[in-house]
C-alpha cells in the first residue's frame, strides 16, 4: 500500500509521518515515534492496554486508524506526567499497589483521566462502570479504586492550595 | 513502634514510576538495530503427520529473509528433565490446533503473514483424542509413540492405613468433581527478541542475546544451550519488564527457541511477539481435572481417611504435567492434620495445546473438591463448617503422614480472623434468600525444597557490592514479573544495611550479570531469594561493622545500622525526625546528610576531619562504607539459599514435589447470592485471611492476596477454556469472560503473621496459597444460598440453573441444544444474536453515531 504523508499532534507535538492508511494508531505510536507505553494485549478492542486520549476521549488505538486522528489532540501515557513529575493518579498507582505487573496500567490511567475529567467526584460505581473498559489480570482491581480516590483527594488538596 | 525501619511498611514497588508513565520496557517494546519479524505458522489439524513442508514459495517472496522449519533445529527439549517430548518446530508430527509448524522471518510483520500463507504443508490427519478418560484407552495412533495408553505418567500412594481409617469412619462421602481449564491470560503476550553477536576471533555468529518474557532466565538459558547446541556461556538471557506471568511464562514457552533458531538463520536480530490467540494456544495453564473424592469423618468431625483419585487432561506435551499431578496428591497433606491418604493421580495426554504450571500449581482443583466435600460431611453431622475445619488442624511442628514438614501455621488465626470480620457466627444461615456465605482454606508452599534439575546448587544466590558512592547494587536472578520481587530484594537489603531504600539498587534476571536463581515460580522468591538476599547483606555489613568499630573504637557487635547511620547500640541516634516521611536529617553541624551531593563532595575532607577528631559515637552510612572500603578492598558480599534437608520430603517415588521451607495458609469466606430464575450467582464480598509468615509490604501482600482471590473467583464462576474437537472456542479476552471491574467482588484481606522460623524476617509466600480457597468457598456460599453443590467448575448460570432444576425434580433444560457455534444456521450481515428483537445496543454517550431517537420508535429499524 502507499505510503501518505500525515500530519498528528501527539502530546502536544506536531509530528509529520509517512504512513500507509491502513496502519493503526498503537503501531505509529509503537513502532514509528517509539512511544512504547501504550501497549498491545488484544488486538480487538478488548483488554484496553493502547487507550489513548483522542480530543480527550478515551479510545482503544489498537483498532483505529492513524490517518483518521489528524486534527485531533493525541494524549498517550508518555504525555501524562506533569512538569517532570508524575501527575497524582500516576503516583497513587504506585502507592497504593494499583499496579503490579503495570502492562494494563497506561490504559487504565488513560481511562481513568478521562472518567475525572468528564466527572471529577465520581461514585465508586461509576469508577467501575469506567473501568470496565479496561482488563487487568493482576489486582482484583480493588487497589486502583483505593487509588483512584486517592488521587482524587490529592488533586482537590493541590488544588486548594493553588 | 516495630524493630525495623524498611520492612512492614507499606511501600510503592520500586519500578512502579516505570510502570505508571509508560516508560518501562517490555520485551515486545524493544528493538535493535536491523531487526526482523518473525511469524509462526501453526497447525490446523489437532493430530496429524507432516508428510511435507514446501517453503520456496515463501522464501521467493520479497521482504521474506528466511524460513525456519522442525530440522533447523531437531533436538528435543521441555522443561522437565524427564519430560523432553518438544521440538521447537514440529518434525515429523503436529499434536494439537496451533502446534508449531515453521516461522517466517520478514522485514515486516505484514510480509510475514503473507509469506505464511504461501507455505505448502501436507499433512495425513490421524485420529485425535480430546477426553483425557477416552484418551487413556487408546491403543493406536498415541500421541507419543513411547507414552503407551497416552499416559503421561501416574502414581499411586498410600499413606498410613486408608481402608481401616475409612472403617472407622462414622460418615463417608463420595463424589465426582470435576474442573474445567483454564489459562494464565497475562495481559502482555509472550515476547521474545535474540540477537548473535559476530565472533571477533572465528568471524562467524557468536554469542546470543536474548530478551524474554520470562518467569526464569536460567531455565531458559538451559533450554536454548540443549536445543541450539552452544554452551551456556555463551548465551545471555535478560528479563525486561515482564507483564504478568502466574505461572504461564514458568516453562521455555516454543517463541523463545523459535526466535532464537530463527535469528540463527536469518543472521540479523529477530523479535517474535504472540497475538492473543497465539498466547491461549501456548497456554500451559491448569487443566481439565477429573476428581473421584472420598473422605470418612468420625461423629466429632476428625478425618479419618482421604481417598483421591485424579485424572488431569495435560494436552499434547507433558510440560510441568508430572509436577502438576504430584502437586495435587501432595499437597492433600500439610493443611490438615489427616492420618491416611491414599492417592492415585493419571497425568494424561490429549490433542490440545499443553498444560502446565499456573498459580496454585496442582493443588487448586482437588481443594475445591476436598473443602466442598468437607462442607458436605459438616452439614451430615450438624456441625458448623468453620467448627469442622477446627477440628482437624495440624499440630506443627511436625511432620505430616506424606513427609510434609510443618513449622509455621497460622491456619487457626485465619479462620478465627475471617469468622470474625465476616460475622459468621451472627449471619450464617440468617441471610435472605438466595443470599449465603461460605467457608473454605488452603495452603501453598514458600518455594519447592527440590529444584526440577536435581542438584546440590543453591536455589537462590544473591551478590551485593557497594562502593565509595555509598550506593547499594544488589545482584539477584530472581524475576520480577509484577509481584513486586524487585522491591522485596531491595527492602532486605536494606534493612539489614539500616540504608534507605533509595540507595539501592537492583540488577535482576540477566544470566550474565547475576547469579543463578531458579526464577519466580512455585511462590518461592520472597522464601529463597530473600534469604540469600538477608544473607549477602549481612555478608557485607560484617565488613562495614568491622571497620566501622575499628574507627569507634568498639566491638563490630556492639553496633547498630539504621537510617543510613551506624552507632552504638543503646545510644541514641544522632537524629531527629521532623516528619515520619521527611529524609532524615543529622543535627551535628560540619556533617553532611548522607546521600546528598554535599556529602559527597566533602567525603574525603569529612574523613581527615574524623581522623582527626579521634573515635566517634556514630557514623554516617557513607563514612563508615568508605572506611570499610579503604580497610577491605572492594566492599562486596554474598548469600545463597539452599533448603534445609529436613525440609525436602520423604523418600517415597514423587516424594520430591510438595515439600517446602514453609506453607502459607489461607482461610477464606465468600457471600454470594444467587438468582434462582438464571441461575446467575454474584459473589459480594470475600474475607480473605492469609498467613504469609511476615509482611515484608503490606500493600503488596494485600495486592497479591487480592489477585489471588480474584483470579479464583474467575475461575470459580466464569473462566473456562471452551473445545469442539480440539479447537478452541473461546481465545480472546473477553470471550474467555476475564473479569472486568464491575464483576469484581470486594476483598477484605486480612493479614495474619506466624514468624516463620526460617524465613528472611519471618516471612513465607504470599501470591498463591490464597487462589484455591475462593472456589470451594463460593461453591460452600452457593449451597448456603440455595441448597445446591455443584461438582463442576465454573458455576455458570447454565450449571447453576441445571442443579437447581435437578433439585426441583424440573426437567433439565438443555439450553443450547441443536446449536453448534461453528455452524450458524444463517448468517445476519451485521453478527448479533438470532433471536434479538430488543432496541440494540446503546451506543456509548460519545459516540457520534448516536441518536437522540424519539423513545417510541425505538427499535422500529
Amino acid at each position: 500500500m502507499k505510503k501518505e504523508l500525515v500530519e498528528l499532534k501527539i502530546n502536544g507535538r506536531a509530528h509529520e509521518l509517512a504512513i500507509e492508511p491502513s496502519a493503526l494508531l498503537l503501531d505509529v505510536l509503537r513502532q514509528e515515534l517509539g512511544l512504547t507505553g501504550s501497549k498491545r494485549g488484544c488486538d480487538e478492542s478488548s483488554c484496553g492496554a493502547c487507550t489513548v486520549l483522542v480530543d480527550g476521549v478515551a479510545m482503544m488505538s489498537c483498532t483505529l486508524l492513524a490517518a483518521s486522528c489528524q486534527e485531533q489532540e493525541i494524549t498517550t501515557i508518555e504525555g501524562v506526567s506533569e512538569h517532570g513529575s508524575l501527575a497524582a493518579i500516576q503516583k497513587a498507582y504506585g502507592d497504593w499497589g494499583g499496579a503490579q505487573c503495570g502492562f494494563c496500567t497506561p490504559g487504565f490511567v488513560m481511562t481513568v483521566k478521562s472518567l475525572l475529567a468528564e466527572n471529577p467526584d465520581p461514585t465508586e460505581a461509576e469508577v467501575r462502570t469506567a473501568l470496565s473498559s479496561n482488563l487487568c489480570r493482576c489486582t482484583g482491581y480493588s487497589q486502583m479504586y483505593e487509588a483512584i480516590k486517592s488521587a482524587i483527594a490529592a488533586e482537590r488538596v493541590g488544588m486548594g492550595a493553588k | 513502634m516495630s524493630d525495623f525501619s524498611i520492612i512492614g511498611k507499606p511501600t510503592a514497588m520500586i519500578d512502579a514510576a516505570e510502570k505508571t508513565t509508560g516508560g518501562g520496557k517490555y520485551t515486545d517494546d524493544l528493538s535493535a538495530p536491523g531487526m526482523l519479524i518473525g511469524k509462526i505458522l501453526h497447525s490446523p489439524y489437532p493430530h496429524a503427520r507432516i508428510k511435507g513442508i514446501d517453503t520456496r514459495r515463501a522464501e521467493g517472496l520479497d521482504g521474506v529473509v528466511a524460513v525456519v522449519v522442525g530440522k533447523d533445529a531437531p533436538n528435543p527439549y521441555g522443561i522437565l528433565p524427564v519430560g523432553h517430548d518438544e521440538h521447537a518446530l514440529a518434525l515429523d508430527k503436529v499434536r494439537y490446533v496451533g502446534d508449531n509448524v515453521a516461522c517466517v522471518v520478514a522485514v515486516s510483520e505484514a510480509i510475514a503473514e503473507k509469506a505464511m500463507e504461501l507455505i505448502d504443508v501436507e499433512y495425513g490427519v490421524l485420529p485425535a483424542y480430546f477426553d483425557p478418560e477416552e484418551s487413556m484407552k487408546a491403543e493406536s495412533d498415541l500421541i507419543h509413540d513411547n507414552k503407551p495408553g497416552n499416559l503421561e505418567k501416574d502414581y499411586h500412594h498410600a499413606f498410613g492405613d486408608p481402608d481401616k481409617g475409612f472403617a472407622d469412619a462414622d460418615h463417608i462421602a463420595e463424589a465426582r468433581f470435576v474442573a474445567n481449564e483454564v489459562t494464565h491470560a497475562a495481559m502482555e503476550p509472550h515476547s521474545t527478541l535474540a540477537s548473535f553477536e559476530l565472533d571477533p576471533h572465528t568471524g562467524h555468529l557468536g554469542r546470543l542475546t536474548v530478551w524474554s518474557s520470562t518467569q526464569v532466565p536460567y531455565y531458559l538459558q538451559h533450554k536454548l544451550s540443549l536445543v541450539l547446541e552452544m554452551p551456556m556461556s555463551q548465551i545471555r538471557v535478560i528479563k525486561p519488564l515482564v507483564g504478568g506471568g502466574f505461572g504461564g511464562k514458568s516453562e521455555v514457552i516454543p517463541l523463545e527457541i523459535i526466535a532464537a533458531v530463527a535469528a540463527r538463520k536469518a543472521q540479523a536480530p529477530v523479535k517474535i511477539t504472540y497475538t492473543r490467540e497465539e498466547v491461549f494456544w501456548a497456554h500451559r495453564g491448569r487443566p481439565r481435572t477429573i476428581i473421584d473424592l472420598k473422605t470418612g469423618i468420625k461423629n466429632d468431625g476428625r478425618i479419618t481417611s482421604v481417598k483421591a483419585r485424579v485424572v488431569q487432561d495435560g494436552g499434547a506435551y507433558c510440560s510441568y504435567g508430572v509436577v502438576t499431578i504430584l502437586y495435587s496428591g501432595a499437597l492433600l497433606g500439610a493443611l490438615y492434620d489427616i492420618p491416611n491418604i491414599q492417592y492415585d493421580g493419571y497425568r494424561v495426554l490429549t490433542n490440545k495445546p499443553a498444560c502446565g504450571a499456573m498459580r496454585g500449581h496442582g493443588t487448586v482443583n482437588v481443594r475445591f473438591a476436598f473443602e466442598s466435600q468437607l462442607d458436605e460431611l459438616a452439614t451430615k453431622i450438624g456441625m458448623d463448617s468453620a467448627e469442622i475445619r477446627q477440628r482437624n488442624l495440624l499440630k506443627p511442628p511436625c511432620v505430616t503422614v506424606n513427609g510434609l514438614r510443618v513449622q509455621s501455621y497460622g491456619l487457626p488465626e485465619c479462620i478465627e480472623k475471617t469468622v470474625e470480620r465476616s460475622g459468621w457466627k451472627e449471619r450464617k444461615g440468617k441471610l435472605p434468600k438466595g443470599r449465603g456465605l461460605g467457608i473454605a482454606c488452603s495452603h501453598y508452599v514458600s518455594g519447592a525444597a527440590n529444584s526440577i534439575i536435581r542438584s546440590d546448587m543453591p536455589h537462590s544466590t544473591v551478590n551485593i557490592k557497594i562502593d565509595r558512592d555509598g550506593g547499594v547494587v544488589v545482584y539477584t536472578g530472581a524475576s520480577e514479573i509484577g509481584q513486586g520481587s524487585d522491591t522485596m530484594t531491595a527492602q532486605v537489603a536494606a534493612e539489614v544495611l539500616g540504608c534507605s531504600l533509595a540507595r539501592v539498587r537492583v540488577i535482576a534476571a540477566d544470566t550474565d550479570l547475576t547469579p543463578i536463581d531458579i526464577g519466580s515460580y512455585s511462590s518461592r522468591v520472597t522464601f529463597m531469594a530473600g534469604n540469600a538476599t538477608l544473607r549477602a547483606a549481612e555478608d557485607v555489613k560484617k565488613r562495614i561493622a568491622a571497620a566501622a568499630a575499628k574507627k569507634m573504637n568498639c566491638a563490630a557487635e556492639a553496633l547498630t545500622f539504621r537510617e543510613d547511620l551506624v552507632f552504638k547500640k543503646g545510644s541514641a541516634p544522632p537524629i531527629v525526625k521532623k516528619d515520619e516521611a521527611e529524609e532524615v536529617e543529622v543535627t551535628q553541624a560540619g556533617a553532611s546528610v548522607s546521600g546528598r551531593v554535599e556529602g559527597q563532595i566533602l567525603r574525603g575532607s569529612l574523613q581527615q576531619k574524623r581522623k582527626e577528631e579521634g573515635p566517634k559515637e556514630w557514623m554516617t552510612f557513607e563514612e563508615a562504607v568508605v572506611a570499610a572500603i579503604d580497610f577491605h578492598g572492594a566492599l562486596t558480599g554474598t548469600g545463597s539459599y539452599a533448603p534445609p534437608p529436613e525440609a525436602r520430603g520423604g523418600k517415597h517415588k514423587g516424594g520430591g514435589v510438595g515439600p517446602s521451607p514453609a506453607y502459607s495458609y489461607s482461610a477464606q469466606i465468600a457471600e454470594v447470592s444467587v438468582d434462582a430464575d438464571t441461575g446467575e450467582v454474584t459473589v459480594h464480598k470475600v474475607w480473605a485471611a492469609h498467613d504469609c509468615g511476615r509482611a515484608l509490604n503490606p500493600v503488596a501482600v494485600e495486592g497479591q492476596i487480592i489477585g489471588s482471590v480474584w483470579m479464583g473467583m474467575g475461575q470459580a464462576l466464569t473462566e473456562e477454556m471452551v473445545w469442539k474437537d480440539g479447537m478452541l472456542m473461546n481465545g480472546g479476552m473477553l470471550e474467555y469472560r476475564s473479569p472486568s471491574s464491575v464483576e469484581s467482588p470486594e476483598v477484605e484481606a486480612i493479614i495474619v503473621e506466624s514468624i516463620d522460623p526460617e524465613g528472611p524476617f519471618g516471612a513465607k509466600e504470599c501470591s498463591e496459597g490464597s487462589l484455591a480457597a475462593t472456589i470451594p468457598a463460593i461453591s460452600n456460599a452457593i449451597y448456603d444460598a440455595v441448597g445446591v453443590r455443584l461438582h463442576e467448575s465454573p458455576f455458570t448460570p447454565e450449571r447453576v440453573l441445571a442443579a437447581l432444576r435437578a433439585k426441583r425434580k424440573d426437567k433439565a433444560l438443555n439450553l443450547t441444544e441443536g446449536v453448534d457455534p461453528t455452524a450458524p444456521a444463517r448468517f445476519r450481515e451485521h453478527g448479533g444474536a438470532l433471536c434479538f428483537k430488543g432496541k440494540g445496543p446503546q451506543r456509548h454517550a460519545l459516540d457520534p453515531a448516536r441518536r437522540e431517537a424519539p423513545a417510541s420508535t425505538g427499535g422500529a429499524d
